[in-house]
């Protein structure tokens, strides 16, 4: 075996990951353990300061309840979280983050992030839910709190940090999660976290499925290219059921470069239409009915704006167009009569334009550069990018998580609620972000909220378990030795070829991830199947993730680099396998324009009007696909009222 | 290329243990070859074009080329990063400059405090979060009881 140092780390709370549910937690954490006397370990595998999916910045918070102000309710996001999912939501998760949400912006702002205010000092929206940043910094400012919180405290600090540790699985006691393992991508060394809590929190997936783009661009894909669904491969790892597997997100957005639309359709009140000038909004109207009662509610579902769309494309109505310069015109004419005050608008809307792509998607504004576009006098192009997995965003796939007691009714208590919220049904292992699942539209603050509020009951199980879980001394040389067997392989087969990417004996990951990109593509509802999928592709796919997954054995890795993208890649393939299973269990359509099954092809209410939960038992190496009941906190709202009426 | 690196310009960081650039890369791309002690992208495939290796160099050796395979040669987009702001410069396949400056934070680096300020008044048991219900501008946290 590849000769690596162990080093054993011991902590009362272990948060994996560093983004904006990390972070959050850290910052949440660090109060609490101070007062416990607990010590607090965040593992990151890359810089905190830079890391996960708000690495490069952003330009908007997206979820913002202003609950001082008195215009919204908990229970009016509640809803619209609900009608965007098509009516599959846990109330009680969602309303836990819109309760607290507030309070993390209010402290992102103290931190020193800098909130668009108008005139009279209130932020300014984009939409009903969200807010105007100049967001460059968004993460480096929300990592300083998060590191002084650990780490300061005049030389008594209550946390540490390890940044450039791939985290590859969990350990267990049993039942109970007892920490993690991984390995330091810069030094050989496999480390063993043993906690008495864990909270799970490194992000969502992507290039499980094929992206559009090939050669170089396939890094920019729309969801950053290093989460690779760890979260949901530690999950369902320990055991953990999950939930909304089959709820993936497909974002449309500027095509190619992923730039993001929310700020054109919000703030600027833009049109999209096709190839001849038809506003698809408009002319396929009819087809919401279809989908009723999600399709007549306002905002209309993402998917079913996407589908809208994707309908005009597959009848060659394409392109898509983004009508910038139409939006831009239409705002700038208020200021027609005074020259002056004209052309000050169609300045300012140009550098709010501009920002918007420079603040997140950098790569937007040099496609735009390079093929000359002035947004003020040309339409872009908008396209539907390829299925992710975020159930912070529009997504849902995450773990089945408790809720917390004081949200429930004596109904969704028997259900909901296990004793620590946002605890999976593994006990000590926490999850928040787009690691939990069914309480989608947290977006960045709304996963930093959820990350606070459970790394606050972490702490609670913690004090309440004040035990440090048992690791078996042969179980962990065993991970050891699997964790690194790519090495061994390599080093094993090198040999046989002068060309180290073609070997009988093994498999690069980079193959590897096209292979599973390849089926996952065309059996499981990609891009060139057009989002559609039936029962006969589904079980190909199953068969065909099968022998990948005896490959995996075969991984091969020349150096540490290639050692975390062998085991990025074996996180993506567990995605993959839970939303398969999901994607067939569940016999309807409820998400059109994230996907279609061919075979069963309308929304059937009656029978599945719930949750479709998957769970691995690691003990018999068996899945497992049930339902859970959908339970309301807050009365329903009528018809009119999701009419917006 | 995505993110590429000018020889010219790349010092190696004065060969300290490890290079900005590389620390700083969230996919874990940017290497520091050992014989030319010039930092490399080893895999542009995987390049998310997040420019955080070109904001955090040094010496302004690492600059973006726009993805090969869908964006025309000749754009640019530059960046000069400062402790309050940012500014962009950029520029067209026809030549075209555009200049942007924008704020990105509004207290001095390094000194976030966790607490923002708010007091923190609630226990372990209670559904309010530290700095809450005070950071929400609300005299409770939400709650279905009473
Ligand atoms: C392109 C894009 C645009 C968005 N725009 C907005 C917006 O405008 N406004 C908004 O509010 N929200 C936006 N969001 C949503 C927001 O970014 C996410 O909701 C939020 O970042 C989720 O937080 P998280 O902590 O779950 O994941 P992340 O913030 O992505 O953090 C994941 C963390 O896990 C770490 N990690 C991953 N794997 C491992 C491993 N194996 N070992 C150790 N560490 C690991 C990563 O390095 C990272 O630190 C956007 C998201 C995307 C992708
Ligand atoms: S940060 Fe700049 S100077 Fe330092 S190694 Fe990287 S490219 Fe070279
Ligand atoms: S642009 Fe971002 S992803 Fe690409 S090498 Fe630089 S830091 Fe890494």
């Amino acid at each position: 075996m590849a000769n690596f140092e162990t080093i054993v780390v011991e902590t009362d709370l272990l948060i994996l990951g560093g983004g904006m549910a990390a972070c959050g937690a850290a910052v949440e954490a660090a109060h609490w353990a101070r007062q416990n006397g607990l010590k607090v370990t965040l593992v990151d595998k890359a810089a905190v300061d830079r890391s996960g999916a708000v690495a490069m910045g952003l330009s908007a918070i997206n979820q913002y309840v202003g609950l001082r102000d008195g215009k919204n309710t908990v229970k009016d996001y509640v809803d619209y979280v609900r009608n965007d999912l098509m009516g599959v939501t846990r109330e009680d998760l969602v309303a836990n983050i819109a309760r607290h949400v507030d309070s993390t912006v209010h402290l992102f702002e103290k931190w020193g992030l800098p909130i668009w205010k108008d005139e009279n000092g209130n932020y300014v929206h984009e939409g009903r839910w969200q807010l105007m940043i100049n967001g460059e910094s968004y993460k480096v400012v929300v990592a300083e709190a998060a590191k002084n919180a650990l780490l300061a405290g005049n030389g008594k600090a209550v946390g540490e940090i390890y940044e450039r540790i791939f985290i590859v699985g969990p350990l267990m006691d049993g039942e109970r999660c007892a920490g993690a393992v991984g390995f330091s991508v810069r030094e050989e060394k496999f480390y063993v976290f043993k906690a008495k809590a864990t909270l799970v929190a490194m992000g969502g997936a992507v290039h499980v499925f094929k992206p559009r783009s090939s050669g170089e661009g396939m890094g920019r894909a729309w969801y950053p290219p290093w989460n690779s669904g760890s979260s949901a491969y530690f999950t369902l790892k320990a055991g953990a059921e999950m939930t909304c597997q089959e709820v993936r997100f497909i974002p449309v957005r500027f095509k190619d470069a992923y730039g993001p639309v929310g700020a054109w359709f919000l703030l600027f009140k833009s049109r999209a239409t096709n190839a001849m000038g038809g506003e698809y909004m408009v002319e396929r109207r009819a087809e919401l009915e279809n989908w009723a009662p999600y399709g007549r509610v306002k905002p209309i579902p993402a998917n079913l704006r996407n589908y809208l769309g994707m309908l005009d494309v597959m009848e060659g109505k394409g392109p898509i167009y983004m009508r910038t310069e139409e939006a831009i015109k239409k705002i700038a004419t208020t200021y027609k009569d005074d020259d002056k005050a004209y052309k000050k608008k169609m300045k300012e809307l140009e550098s709010e334009a501009w920002e918007d792509f420079l603040d997140m998607t950098i790569s937007q504004a040099i496609l735009w550069a390079g093929t000359n576009v002035q947004p003020e006098e040309r339409s872009s192009e908008i396209a539907a990018a390829e299925p992710y997995f975020i159930g912070s965003h529009s997504g849902a796939s995450g773990a089945w998580v408790s809720g917390p007691e004081d949200l429930q009714t004596d109904e969704t208590k028997k259900e909901y609620f296990w004793g620590y919220a946002h605890m999976s049904t593994v006990p000590g292992l926490f999850c928040a972000g787009d690691a939990s699942g069914a309480s989608s539209h947290k977006f960045s603050s709304g996963s930093h909220a959820e990350g606070r509020a459970a790394a606050k009951a972490a702490v609670k199980f913690v004090v309440d378990n004040n035990t440090m879980p048992n690791l078996d001394a042969a179980a962990l040389e065993a991970l050891k030795e699997q964790i690194l067997r790519p090495l061994d392989v390599y080093e094993q087969f090198k040999g046989a070829t002068t060309d180290p990417e073609v070997n009988p004996n093994y498999i690069k990951p980079r193959m590897y991830m096209y292979r599973l990109q390849k089926l996952m593509d065309e059996y499981a509802a990609g891009i060139t199947a057009q989002f559609t999928t039936n029962e006969s592709l589904l079980n190909k796919a199953l068969e065909l993730l099968a022998f990948l997954k005896e490959d995996a054995e075969k991984l091969a890795a020349s150096n540490l680099h290639e050692l975390m993208r062998c085991w990025e890649n074996v996180h993506r393939t567990w995605q993959a396998e839970a939303h398969v299973r999901t994607l067939l269990f569940r016999e309807e359509t409820r998400w059109p324009g994230y996907y279609y099954r061919a075979d069963k092809p309308k929304i059937d209410d009656e029978q599945w009007h719930v949750f479709a939960n998957c769970k691995y038992h690691p003990n018999t190496d068996q899945w497992e696909v049930l339902t859970r009941p959908i339970l309301h906190i807050f009365p329903q709202p009528k018809e009119h009222e999701l009419l917006g009426g | 290329m995505p993110s590429y690196v000018n020889p010219e310009k790349c010092d190696g960081c004065k060969a300290l243990d490890k290079t900005a650039c590389q620390h700083i890369c969230p996919n874990d791309l940017m290497a520091l070859d050992k014989v030319t002690m010039k930092a490399y992208n080893r895999d542009v495939t995987m390049c998310w074009e997040c420019y955080n290796c070109v904001k955090i160099c040094p010496t302004q050796a690492v600059e973006v080329r726009g993805y090969a395979d869908f964006v025309p040669l000749g754009a640019s987009a530059t960046p000069m990063r400062s402790t309050d702001s940012i500014m962009w410069t950029v520029k067209f396949r026809n030549g075209t400059i555009k200049r942007f400056k924008f704020p990105i934070r509004t207290t001095p680096e390094g000194e976030a405090a966790p607490d923002g300020g708010f007091e923190s008044p609630a226990d372990l048991a209670s559904p309010a979060l530290f700095t809450e219900p005070a950071s929400l501008g609300l005299p409770e946290v939400f709650t279905l009881k009473h």
